[in-house]
């Protein structure tokens, strides 16, 4: 992160219309070429509390998020107070002028002369900021005619007159040394967080079918699809509770669908009678877990990674399975296509953790390229032998012919007891081995097929951070800042958690003098998971479970 | 031409002289008058004595979890419009451990045929209490008698407007199938509740206790008319109405695909849009 990294804060209460700025800001900075790494913080209540909408950006690479402020907009007197240590040596304040800066350098802005309406202060805001990032105005009141051009010319007009008199005022305070420096040509970026990644790259997999029962930070997977649903044809339910979401993904998907579902770790503890189903039934199925703080309900609006363990052992009984952990929006992506993909090649249950950070963390990224996406394999429709027909068919990778019902004389039989490759229910126990083994087979295949982790950086002699899922950027940044140092660091990013290809990372970790796990958790699930897979053991172990994000400052300090 | 060999004959692990055997004649007798021929048929499933039936019919079949056929019916009728849905299961599976499914099923009146075989006992967990058990009927778990209210499947169904609400008695077979050819025909959520002996764990609501008391109900009962319904729905003693006990023209389902999703293409060029659209 160069110096020209600058990080913008946006606090007040829930209500007030952060996000909105936020977003606008968000895409505007996108759009002029700018990197961007986004968190929300925000407390579970629909108003009033304290909320924050953070933008890291860059006219370089920006991958995490950082606590020291450069730029806080505070829409409520609070987030002054709660915000005003972070402020950096050349950090501002923009709050309104009625309420006062509180001694902090910075802008009082006279929002109820600048806008006519308390509706338009949003758009002030946003005219303040411009001014003081020196970000060419074309980029908000483009987005400004985008978003409100179907609620009638006078809308966009009068949005746009407040943001042009704010940014008029602002100007002429001459307050602008938060300015950005213009950033390097490149090619369009789209701007979008990790939930509606994973929508993307599901739908992107043919994802027809969404059954889900509303949890945060799960929900916004499903809300994707929802927003494109009526586009795409895709089917979306909202069931009566978990295990009815993800039964029905089952029957969904027994009967030909391509299914997503999507919960938190509350809402999976209810699904996992029927992962173990999936397991028995041999039916693909791509389950998002989005993690927030637990035990129990926790800090809803939080971020964690301590499901790890539930996912990998969640269902009783022995299954093969797999669990992707993207670390990046672009990886969110990728991973979810990947993980239909996989469940839809192993006829098994797949999981994508993800983390309520991740979730609504907005990214630039680059536009996905859909053409060069490996082709994801059907189901059979027919078959040449309807009579003989067997859906469990004992095949040597385990994989067995799966067929949809319905379009062609075979009938299809298939269930949660033990049974027969033609799907009969039997207490043979003999049968009950030759099946268990066919299923325990496709583990071999997953194993196969999974991604090894990524070394970014030169692990020899190295400091190395291992990580998972989205604490990537943190440790990329971490490992950046020890270089600059002049020590040397890597990191180790397992953006597949299970199956695990040792072969891939042991001779890794081997190389560096010291090694380190990362994770958002107390205890060093990932870890405790290579030490009993492999036998290895990690000199070192940063964890944070406070239910906020890691940042390379938190890591250095542990370190 | 369907006909009932079309459907296949197995072995059974039902005891000798239980009521499902009939209630299998029954719903094999209705698929053959409906003409369908077993692959457009799907029997979802739960756990239990009952949820073995559709493994003793040759059709499609899930036979999932305890309580949870309705879910998985659902999902399946969502994804293929096309088959004919069916959940069956007993009355444990369904009113219990399914209790929500069944409101729900109820609520989004999706067109599935429900066929309850409701013995008001757990037969394969061997004889405890079930939802519809009667309150002070003893059984092995609950030794001074079942210490709830029952469940009244059908008058709760009726309460809530549902579809279609029958009820059915093992022992009339062609009467029983019957209702169920009418379930199926009704667009929209059928339940079709049976009574059903268990001759191993109910000693009270045997065969011969049912024969004396069901009667049919006849023209003089209008199944539209919500009061006339819920008095049937609650009738219970000494007399006890089989029939369909109320009918609504509420409209079915709609949100499912209006194909087979299994035939379905992405649409490619749309995602390319959509994906643009995040610029
Ligand atoms: C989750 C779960 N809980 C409990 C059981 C044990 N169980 C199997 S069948 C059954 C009750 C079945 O009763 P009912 O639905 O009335 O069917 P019947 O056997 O009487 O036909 C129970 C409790 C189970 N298989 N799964
Ligand atoms: S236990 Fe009862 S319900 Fe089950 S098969 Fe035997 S008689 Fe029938």
């Amino acid at each position: 992160m160069g110096a020209s990294a600058i990080n913008i804060v946006i606090g007040g209460e829930a209500g007030q219309g952060l996000v909105t700025v936020g977003e606008f800001l968000s895409r505007a900075l996108v759009r002029a070429g700018y990197a961007i790494v986004v968190t929300q913080d925000y407390q579970s209540r629909i108003r009033g509390g304290h909320n924050t909408f953070a933008i890291r950006a860059d006219s370089g690479p920006v991958t995490a998020p950082t606590e020291a402020i450069d730029l806080l907009v505070a829409l409520s007197a609070e987030t002054l107070d709660i915000h005003k240590a972070s402020l950096t040596a050349r950090g501002l304040a923009v709050a309104d002028a009625a309420v006062g800066l509180g001694g902090l350098p910075g802008l009082a802005v006279p929002y109820k002369e600048l806008s006519p309406r308390p509706l338009y202060e949003n758009m002030a805001a946003l005219g303040v900021l411009g001014a003081l990032l020196c970000l060419d105005p074309a980029w908000i009141t483009g987005l400004v005619r985008e978003k409100f051009a179907s609620k009638g010319e006078a809308v966009v007009a009068a949005n746009t007159a407040v943001f042009q008199a704010a940014l008029a005022w602002a100007a002429a305070q001459q307050a602008s040394f938060a300015c950005l420096p213009p950033p390097p040509r490149r090619g369009k970026r789209l701007m979008l967080h990790g939930n509606e990644a994973i929508a993307l790259g599901g739908l992107a997999a043919g994802v027809d079918f969404c059954s889900f029962y509303p949890m945060t930070p799960g929900t916004s997977v499903i809300q994707a699809c929802i927003d494109h649903a009526d586009r795409l044809g895709t089917v979306c339910e909202q069931a009566e509770d978990e295990i009815a979401a993800l039964i029905m993904a089952l029957g969904a998907s027994y009967a030909g669908a391509r299914p997503l579902v999507s919960t938190s770790g509350g809402g999976f503890a209810l699904m996992v009678e029927g992962v173990s189903l999936a397991g028995m039934l041999e039916t693909p199925v791509t389950i998002v877990v989005a993690q927030r703080p637990g035990p129990a309900t926790g800090l809803p609006t939080r971020t964690e990674q301590a499901d790890l363990d539930l996912v990998l052992h969640a269902g009783h009984g022995e299954f093969p399975r797999a669990v992707f952990a993207p670390g990046t929006v672009e990886q969110c992506f990728h991973l979810a296509h990947k993980a239909v993909d996989t469940a839809e090649r192993f006829q098994s249950p797949v999981f994508l953790l993800t983390d309520q950070f991740l979730a609504d963390s907005y990214r630039d990224v680059a536009p996905f390229d859909l053409d060069a996406l490996p082709p994801v394999p059907r189901p059979l429709t027919d078959v040449a032998d309807p009579g003989g027909y067997e859906r469990y068919a004992v095949t040597d990778s385990g994989v067995s012919p799966r067929l949809v019902p319905g379009l062609c004389p075979a009938t299809v039989v298939c269930d949660s007891d033990e049974h027969t490759p033609d799907g009969h229910i039997t207490e043979d126990l003999a049968v009950r081995r030759t099946m268990q083994d066919k299923r325990m087979r496709k583990a071999a295949g997953l194993a196969a097929a999974a991604l090894p982790p990524d070394v970014h950086g030169d692990p020899d002699g190295a400091t190395l951070l291992a990580c998972w899922g989205s604490t990537l950027g943190a440790a990329l940044e971490a490992a950046e800042c020890l270089r600059q140092r002049g020590e040397k660091a890597a990191v180790l990013h397992f953006g597949q958690v299970w199956p695990l290809v040792p072969d891939a990372f042991l001779p890794v970790l081997a190389r560096a003098a010291r090694t380190v796990m990362v994770e958002g958790n107390g205890v060093g699930q990932l870890a405790r998971l290579l030490r009993r897979e492999t036998g290895a053991v990690f000199d070192g172990l940063v964890t944070r479970y406070d239910g906020l994000p890691f940042t390379a400052a938190y890591i250095l300090e542990r370190l | 031409m369907v006909t009932e060999s079309d459907y296949g004959e197995f072995e059974t692990a039902w005891c000798p002289g239980c009521g499902n055997f009939s209630i299998r004649q029954a719903v094999v007798r209705a698929l053959v008058e409906l003409g369908l021929p077993p692959h457009k048929v799907v029997f979802s499933s739960g756990i239990g004595q009952a949820a073995k039936a559709p493994h003793y019919i040759r059709v499609n079949t899930f036979n999932g979890l305890h309580g949870r056929s309705l879910p998985a019916a659902t999902g399946i009728k969502l994804a293929n419009p096309e088959l004919t849905v069916f959940a069956e299961s007993g009355d444990g599976c369904s009113y219990g451990e399914g209790g929500n499914h069944f409101l729900a099923a109820i609520r989004r009146n999706i067109d599935i045929t429900a066929i309850v075989h409701d013995n008001q006992v757990y037969g394969l967990t061997k004889g405890q209490a079930s939802p519809t058990t009667p309150k002070g009927q003893i059984t092995k778990t609950q030794p001074h008698g079942a210490p709830s209210n029952a469940f009244n499947p059908v008058a709760v169904a009726v309460a809530m407007g549902a579809g279609f609400v029958a009820r059915g008695f093992a022992g009339a077979i062609d009467h029983l199938a019957g209702l169920i050819v009418a379930g199926v025909r009704h667009p929209g959520f059928s339940l079709i509740d049976v009574l059903q002996p268990c001759v191993s764990f109910n000693k009270v609501n045997t065969f011969a206790w049912y024969k004396q008391r069901c009667y049919e109900l006849g023209d003089d009962h209008d199944p539209t008319d919500p009061r006339a319904a819920m008095e049937r729905a609650n009738e219970w003693g000494e007399r006890i109405p089989i029939g369909v006990l109320w009918r609504s023209d509420r409209p079915a389902f709609a949100a499912g695909a209006v194909a087979p999703l299994a035939g379905r293409e992405t649409a490619m060029g749309r995602l390319r849009e959509i994906v643009d659209g995040y610029a």
